[in-house]
């Protein structure tokens, strides 16, 4: 099997999508289920780089191929997409024009592919502004007011970045004499350092315009929230990362390691955006508004991992950074599904409700179980409450950074441990904006007309939440299966292979945890309290009454703790931070 | 020492016991979030007291988690409880939990740096493992560290002046506020998790800034002078403890955040001291 058999799929989809659209999503379906495969045989069975190219004239070549780090976001994107595809088929359904969306749907999803599997300067460029530019249609698919000044800002803005990447891509074929991402590793320390880090800070804007990253964050929590679920699903879960793959690619694999500052600076801009955005985040009442933010916030921390592999491989503290590295790899994994997982959660609400108000929310846990139980899955995943997914990330960045305190510079000793609390201080601020999310639209009294009329969403959007759900549990208590897939791409990067630390169960760093231990001991603990509660304390009833009202009797859904007053004591001690946002 | 002659000291005990006999009033708004909540609130710090050690360094169970395991471990738990402030859909509720999740963000940072200075003094952030490193106990950083982990731990626990245990006024509760839905049974669940979640902040602070005393076997008589040493010093942090409940006034929510902030100064000036001195 190589590269061909998924892309007839894509084909097969597009021509159908205008006769039977349903077709097409189960055909984009089936076709990233190949590249799941591709994917995982490269980086599991055999490692032979499977090329092909389509030759348009002597000088522009459409050129395919996988290595390492193609792979494991083939792995990343399809896993997504695989599940995104069948949610769309009930999830699109309404919709005036779904012919015309399932088109551009699978040719969305194939341009990202064609992204990754890119091996020169003209391919990537071509898939790059394909996806650009398609995306460009979904956000303004529902064609108001409002998702028209969305996609402006984020045509105008993603081209910005287009162009940075062409000057950094410019100056690296000038000076490596071809277009070609194999002969640029090859002839990359021939460059010279000035150029390098021009060439760096290029990629690095335009990239970063992409990925979301503060300061080029801007057109990111407007063109998600507008653009249909599904796509705003797609779009956070994995357009944004080929924003980091570009940067992984570019600054870190092909240029090789730089200047220490280069590491300083991606280090700085991760910490910044995930606290700033997270706060954005916690005063939002858009719930899907709330998850663009967190998504900015997730890429700061998938930055942290970077920037400090860049860091000590600097310093020539080669197991570090590997680690570093594959803490950066999980947290684009789970990310890519835990936000997948809310952002199809929040569409559904949004198609049983129509409303993303989570003012306008609540009590949804009673007319939408099954939703709210993904949500909530979600919810935890993304705070990095144990034993589920964000935690292993997190904590093996914990570990990463808190050995970074052994680094040879003084400077890097006294920043790391502030990252490390910058970390924690992000995690404690998600956790309450996830509170916020999940308490107000799915707990309590509804507190509109559509809540309370709301319905479970069909079967095709729930089960592919479902799955999603799963595996944020699955990956959560086997690190050690997905860090055994990881090592390999990290290995590709850092030319160091470190697999000392899985030892059975456990993930030994400079601390030893296991999640699945930690399971288990929790569900023990759960079944011995209630066996023994059942043994001494049978006989006591319950009784089903209203909540306190303090003896008014009529106690409404109106006197409820809103999103806005949720937060308030937050945005009053942050103020400063506000007043910043205010004034932008 | 407040002048009064205060309650039997298995008082707490009487009153658990009193709980779980009782009839439950449960709001026929909250869904099974409520219900799992006292569950998982329990057993999440169950988890969080056995990562550490009390009288052994020996066990297994020890090197399930770390430190920051332990962490997280215990926002779990703050993470449901906050959900079920929120179920019942009352004022109450709502304010307890966003009181809770505020503190919360404000002490979170703070506590990892504390246990980041213990953890790169000693080379593991797994506490047993500290206590083993025998790193030197009265050193500028760890005194530092200390004093900023006793913030953590007046704030982690809902004392006087953060949060003030034994009132109902909407004014002042957080930690209350957000558990008034609850009765009888899973009343008592959430206190003894609350009462459980003291004793692992009071055996954190011995573990890591006095662990003088703690066995280094298995051998049972071992155990039982450490134990007897390990009551002694939980006795000494909780005399402290309640002389610094006595001798303040609950302070103004608003003007919270300089307790924490001032902790995070703490917590940052003992790390730099270990940078300096190396000790």
């Amino acid at each position: 099997m190589d590269i061909s058999e998924p892309t007839s799929l894509f084909i097969i989809a597009l021509i159908v999508s205008f006769l039977i659209p349903e077709l097409a999503y189960i055909a984009s379906s089936i076709g990233s289920l190949l590249f799941l495969f591709l994917g995982l045989k490269f980086l599991l069975i055999s490692n032979n780089s499977i090329g092909t190219y389509i030759a348009i004239n002597e000088y522009l070549q459409l050129t395919f191929g996988i290595d390492f780090i193609s792979a494991f976001f083939l792995i990343v994107i399809s896993m997504l997409s695989i599940t995104v595809s069948i949610y769309s088929i009930g999830y699109t359904s309404h919709l005036k024009n779904k012919r015309a969306f399932a088109f551009l749907y699978s040719l969305f999803v194939f341009s990202i592919y064609g992204v990754i599997l890119s091996t020169n300067v003209f391919t990537f460029l071509v898939f790059w502004e394909a996806m650009s530019i398609i995306s460009y249609f979904l956000v303004t698919f529902e064609n108001n007011l409002e998702s028209m000044r969305a996609g402006l800002i984020y045509a105008i803005m993603t081209h910005v970045g287009t162009a940075f990447i062409i000057a950094s891509f410019l100056l690296f074929s000038y000076w490596a004499g071809s277009m070609e991402f194999s002969t640029f590793k090859v002839m990359s320390y021939k460059i010279p350092n000035i150029v390098r880090d021009l060439i760096f800070i290029f990629a690095l804007v335009g990239f970063g315009f992409k990925a979301g990253i503060m300061p080029f964050h801007y057109w990111l929590p407007i063109a998600h929230p507008t653009a249909p679920s599904n796509i705003s699903a797609l779009m956070s879960g994995v357009m944004i990362k080929t924003g980091v793959y570009g940067i992984v690619k570019v600054c870190y694999e092909l240029l090789g390691s730089g200047s220490a500052w280069w590491g300083i600076l991606i280090l700085s801009m991760g910490a910044v955006s995930a606290i700033l955005a997270i706060m954005q985040a916690v005063m939002e009442k858009d719930i899907k508004r709330l998850l663009a933010y967190s998504s900015i916030e997730n890429i700061g921390i998938i930055f942290l991992g970077l920037g400090g592999s860049m860091l000590f491989s600097n310093f020539n503290m080669k197991d570090l950074s590997s680690l570093s590295l594959i803490a950066c790899f999980y947290h684009i994994l789970n990310h890519s599904i835990f936000k997948g997982l809310l952002f199809m959660s929040a569409g559904s609400v949004l198609h049983s409700t129509s409303t993303k108000n989570m003012e306008k929310l609540g009590g949804l846990i009673k007319t939408m179980p099954k939703t709210a139980l993904f949500f909530l899955i979600g919810s935890i995943s993304i705070c990095a409450l144990p034993p589920f997914n964000g935690f292993v990330s997190e904590w093996i960045l914990y570990q990463s950074l808190i050995s970074g305190f052994y680094a040879p510079s003084n400077f890097v000793k006294i920043m790391t441990p502030l990252f490390a609390s910058s970390l924690a201080l992000t995690g404690a601020i998600a956790g309450t904006a996830f509170v916020k999310s999940f308490g107000i639209s799915f707990l309590g009294n509804p507190r509109s007309e559509n809540a309370k009329m709301a319905h479970e969403a069909p079967f095709t959007m729930t089960i592919p939440m479902c799955l999603l759900a799963v595996l944020c549990f699955l990956f959560g208590i086997f690190p050690n299966i997905i860090i055994t897939i990881i090592v390999l791409p990290v290995f590709d990067i850092t030319g160091t292979f470190v697999n000392s630390f899985s030892k059975g169960p456990f993930i030994i760093i400079s601390g030893s945890m296991s999640t699945l231990l930690i399971t288990l001991s929790f569900v023990l603990i759960i079944l011995i309290v209630l066996v023994l509660i059942k043994m001494f304390f049978s006989k006591t009833g319950i009784v089903f009454k209203e909540s306190r009202d303090c003896g008014i009797l009529a106690l409404n859904s109106r006197m409820q703790y809103t999103a806005t007053a949720f937060t308030k004591p937050l945005k009053i001690i942050f103020r400063f931070f506000h007043h910043y946002f205010r004034a932008l | 020492m407040q002048g009064r002659k205060g309650y039997p000291i298995f008082q707490p005990y009487y009153d658990l016991i009193r709980l779980f006999k009782k009839e439950m009033v449960i709001s026929n708004v909250t869904s099974y979030i409520f219900r799992v909540t006292p569950y998982i609130v329990l057993a999440s710090t169950v988890i969080a007291i056995l990562l550490v050690p009390i009288v052994t360094v020996k066990g297994i169970i020890l090197y399930f988690g770390d430190i920051i395991a332990i962490v997280y471990v215990l926002a779990l738990g703050r993470f449901f409880m906050a959900l079920a402030g929120l179920d019942a859909g009352t004022a109450f509720g709502g304010e307890g939990s966003s009181r809770e999740m505020t503190v919360a963000t404000l002490v979170e940072p703070m506590m990892i740096l504390c246990l980041f200075t213990a953890a790169v003094s000693s080379g593991s952030t797994n506490v047993s493992q500290i206590i083993i490193s025998k790193s030197q106990i009265f050193t500028p950083s760890k005194l530092l560290a200390l004093a900023s982990f006793i913030i953590v731990t007046i704030a982690e626990t809902g004392r006087i002046p953060v949060d003030n245990p034994d009132t109902h006024l909407e004014l002042t509760m957080i930690h209350e506020g957000m558990i008034l839905e609850y009765s009888g049974k899973y009343l008592a669940l959430m206190e003894y998790a609350h009462y459980i979640k003291q004793m692992l902040l009071y055996t954190l602070i011995v573990d890591l800034f006095f662990p003088l005393g703690i066995a280094q076997t298995d051998r049972v008589s071992d155990i039982l002078i450490a134990l007897c040493i390990y009551l002694l010093k939980v006795f000494l942090v909780g005399f402290i403890m309640a002389l610094i409940e006595s001798s303040r006034a609950k302070i103004r929510f608003f003007q919270l955040p300089t307790l924490p902030g001032s902790g995070f100064v703490l917590a940052f000036v003992a790390l730099i001291t270990y940078l300096i001195l190396g000790r």
